[in-house]
């Protein structure tokens, strides 16, 4: 979960680089001025709580949003944080009979966990309503669980980027590819010039779940990658070969990753991102949005020294991975249920896209909304990639397989890391995980 | 004082209170000494209240949890021991639990008794305890930050490295240029054989030999390296090594372009027969001649200790060295406290048993092995013990200590615990199974312990 830490450092960090930097000040007017518009306080005197992983400057973003929320309907909203581990703060909570009124989950996974634990409590049509309007059906689909809408997706991060050092890249004489041969070859190119092309963070498993999730999704299509993230289909399904097959291209020379494979093996998100822009030793490394945070921590200029460019097309699927966390419902109170409607609302959107550090998954949030160029960006892609975008698989798994330090997905990754030409090995490791997890 | 005297003669007033001391008034055979079983019952109460909420209620309900599945509604019988025992991972962490338990409190026993019995005769003793003992003052998860520090890869950061590469550049310095390697492909007129750089055509005299060398890092290229010449035939065998990489892209691969530089101080050697027959050096222009070679054709060779790499330590944290790495951040944390209570052992020895035997002509060898270690024996065994119990709830040096990717081959048992039970899996049944698993390891060594105590009260 080391994604959160990532993102909530991605908001202060906006808000420096952002030519928006008095974005949060500019909010505030629209939130409070809200207030004796909408006029009607009906929940006057409720109190709510809601429990999310977010720390810091994204936590503060997260409270104007609730102060919105309360300007609007006059329910008190308390903020309390889950830490990392989002599961194992709410899971003695919900064994004590003390649930927030409202989590946010950061995996979809987690809805249907608790969804079985009869945690969850179903939304009521308004909110339903408001999720049609605002979302594809498939985003509605991620936050059921046996046919009942219990969730809404309210922030997203994207996945399908790769970032460079753009002098790297010059000194190499390499263009941004649009494909993966192209890929491939300049990596041999960039490696010729002396600089490792990959820093890969071995230690963080996370990481090579989202490279695999790319190639998988551009090589096997979205109707192959539903199957799987619900292992409709087995891991030894050819169309994993294939995925892996191609990840072995980048992984299994030594000169592509920088510090070789036991170096790799022992760097973590955000180390591997200062070895691009910090020490300068390698040139790109595959993962989200919240790279920014680290590059500019790192001393890197976002946009000038470190760019991106998106996951180049493997097969014939241009990826779009999204991860992100859902908001769900744990007391059935008609406070929990006016929170969500307006986390769900195109208005309630509006609020936390003015805001650095936030993507939103809602297709009727224009991302004219964002206080970045760089966002706006990001966000257009996620709207123009429409019912084809697609939820980080492994957040979808039960987190034992997708989500847990040393097991499943994680460790067979890693372990196929170390030694790229056993393809098979893995996916039957995967598959054995994988029936573990699912049984 | 006069409560002192009070309390004997107390008695009667006491049971005029209480009902049951009734009939103990009455003339009996036997008078108990102290206070009715009631009276002691209610002053055990309390303690037995708080031991049954925190220990005994615990205990219990883990071994009634440990007997059912992930949800708690299943009941599995001994299905979650039967994982404990077949799972490869959690295999591992008994292994990794078993290697701990053996090597851990050795070493640490060891090492205190050996800094105990030497600070004896040092005038700085107290100061020389008091840093050893620092470490105590450090907690555990904060010495694993330190640790994770410590065994960092790069030398420049991680210390046990710097230490290492040092030491060992002292001897032997890298040379060259590490990481390089010869152009691939089909075309490329060398190809790369145990390390050292070949051409795949045998080379003769007049015919240039091209070697073009991929891979050069930026920093290790030589200030004083001219751009590559372009290798002309002429008298006797020559050529060209160069960084066959034209700066921000063009060239031609295999050929010397404009701009290519030329790279200086390579070993070239001329290999006939499998025997080395003139050895060149490179030209800061990368050109090289044999001089005085006999006609006929010859393998050029570039040996390998042209691409040797810098020697960059050890992987401490990798799959094969974390378990004795973070055993040695353990006994940097716990030597310390074995030397305290070994030194306070030690003081209590009678020093006459000592002179004695030095009177006898025991020599210090024999009068350590002989007198002290026995003598302290019963102490040495309480830090054994100690060390042993730590070792087996060892938790949190391994869970920082490990990098993510490796901390399956790290892992013991209370961490698997915690991992199953709250770590995603969230599977409390097996949590459970592995808590009384670990109980039932550990309960021998409290037993003992808890005997020794009462031997020696009496």
């Amino acid at each position: 979960m080391r994604r959160s830490r990532a993102a909530a450092i991605l908001a202060g960090l906006a808000v420096a680089v952002a030519a928006c930097g008095n974005a949060p000040t500019t909010t505030e007017p629209t939130a409070s001025g809200s207030a004796p518009a909408g006029g009607d306080k009906t929940l006057e005197g409720v109190t709510l709580e809601v429990a999310a992983k977010w720390t810091g400057a994204e936590q503060k973003n997260f409270e104007q949003v609730l102060k919105a929320f309360t300007d609007k309907t006059g329910a008190k909203v308390t903020y309390a944080s889950t830490g990392e581990d989002t599961g194992a703060y709410l899971g003695p909570r919900i064994q004590g009979g003390n649930p927030p009124d409202v989590a946010i989950l950061p995996q979809p996974g987690l809805v249907q966990q608790y969804a079985d634990q009869d945690a969850l409590k179903p939304l009521n049509d308004a909110v339903i309503k408001e999720i049609d309007t605002n979302y594809t059906p498939y985003w509605k689909e991620l936050g059921s669980a046996d046919d009942q809408v219990y969730g809404v997706l309210i922030k997203a991060a994207h996945k399908s980027l790769v970032w460079y050092r753009s002098q790297a890249f010059e000194d190499a004489g390499v263009q941004a590819p649009t494909n993966w041969d192209e890929l491939v070859k300049a990596s041999q190119t960039v490696a010729d010039s002396g600089t490792p092309p990959f820093s890969f963070c071995g230690a963080s498993g996370w990481t090579l779940t989202d490279l695999f999730e790319n190639v998988y999704l551009s090589t096997a299509g979205p109707e192959n990658y539903d199957k799987l993230s619900k292992h409709e289909i087995p891991w030894t399904d050819p169309t994993v070969a294939t995925a892996l097959e191609k990840i072995q291209q980048i992984v299994s020379k030594e000169e592509f990753l920088v510090d070789g494979v036991s170096g790799t093996m022992q760097t973590d998100f955000p180390s591997c991102v200062s070895k691009v822009y910090g020490t300068k030793k390698a040139a790109m490394v595959i993962e989200a949005d919240f790279v920014a945070v680290e590059a500019d921590q790192a001393g890197a200029k976002v946009g000038e020294d470190a760019k991106y460019f998106p996951f180049p097309k493997v097969g014939d699927t241009a990826p779009v991975v999204l991860g992100g966390d859902i908001a769900v419902a744990m007391k059935d109170s008609p406070g929990a249920m006016a929170l969500l409607q307006f986390l769900a609302s195109k208005e309630g959107g509006e609020v936390w896209a003015k805001l650095p550090g936030y993507l939103s998954p809602n297709k009727n949030v224009s991302p004219d909304n964002y206080p970045d160029e760089l966002t706006k960006q990001l966000g257009q892609t996620i709207v123009s990639a429409g019912d084809a975008v697609r939820y980080d698989m492994s957040d979808l798994a039960p987190s034992a397989f997708g989500g847990t330090d040393g097991k499943g997905e994680w460790k067979v990754l890693q372990d196929f890391l170390r030694k790229p030409s056993d393809v098979k090995g893995a996916q039957e490791a995967l598959e054995a995980e994988a029936e573990k997890a699912w049984k | 004082m006069t409560e002192r005297l009070d309390g004997p003669q107390d008695p009667p007033a006491d049971t005029a209170g209480g009902p049951s001391t009734g009939p103990a008034e009455t003339p009996q055979r036997k008078r108990r000494l102290g206070p009715s079983p009631a009276v002691a019952i209610a002053f055990l109460l309390p303690a037995a209240l708080l031991l049954g909420i925190w220990v005994i209620y615990p205990i219990a309900y883990s071994l009634f949890r440990s007997l059912f599945d992930a949800t708690g509604n299943g009941f599995v019988g001994l299905g979650n021991y039967t994982t404990i025992f077949t799972d490869a991972g959690t295999l591992t962490t008994i292994r990794n639990n078993l290697i701990w338990v053996v090597v851990a409190p050795i070493v640490v026993t060891t090492i205190g008794l050996i800094f105990a019995v030497l600070t004896e005769r040092i005038r700085w003793a107290t100061a020389f305890k008091l840093i050893v003992f620092m470490p105590m003052a450090v907690s555990l998860m904060a010495a694993g930050v330190i640790f994770r520090l410590v065994y960092e890869e790069s030398p420049d950061k991680g210390l046990a490295n710097a230490v290492l590469t040092t030491v060992h550049d002292t001897f032997s310095s890298s040379q060259g240029y590490p990481e390089a390697r010869p152009r691939g492909g089909e075309e490329s007129p060398v190809a790369e054989q145990g390390g050292a750089v070949v051409t795949k055509q045998p080379a003769q005299a007049g015919q240039p030999v091209l070697v073009p060398i991929v891979g050069v890092k930026p920093e290790l290229m030589p200030g004083d390296a001219q751009p590559a010449r372009t290798p002309t035939g002429g008298d006797g065998l020559q050529g060209t090594v160069w960084f066959d990489f034209t700066p921000g892209g063009g060239g031609t691969n295999n050929a010397v372009d404009g701009a290519e530089k030329g790279l200086p101080g390579m070993t070239v050697e001329a290999v006939r027969d499998g025997q080395v027959a003139a050895t060149a050096t490179t030209a800061e222009d990368g050109s090289f001649a044999f001089e005085g070679l006999p006609a006929g054709s010859y393998v050029v060779r570039l040996p390998a200790s042209n691409f040797e790499a810098a020697y960059g330590g050890l992987s401490w944290l990798g799959p094969t060295l974390i378990t004795p790495a973070i055993i040695g951040a353990f006994v940097w944390v716990w030597a310390g406290f074995a030397m305290v209570l070994i030194a306070a052992g030690l003081a209590a020895i009678p020093r006459d048993a000592l002179e004695a035997a030095r009177i006898d002509g025991a020599s210090e060898w024999q009068v350590f092995r002989k007198i002290t270690v026995p003598l302290l024996s019963p102490v040495l065994l309480v830090v054994f013990v100690t060390m042993i119990i730590n070792t087996l709830k060892v938790f949190d040096l391994v869970f920082i200590i490990a990098p993510a990717s490796v901390q399956p081959q790290a892992n013991v048992v209370a961490l698997e615990m915690w991992r199953v039970s709250f770590g995603g899996g969230n599977n409390q049944g097996l949590g459970s199974a592995l808590a009384i698993f670990l109980l039932i390891l550990v309960l021998p060594f409290m037993i003992m312990n808890i005997r020794r105590f009462r031997r020696e009260d009496t």
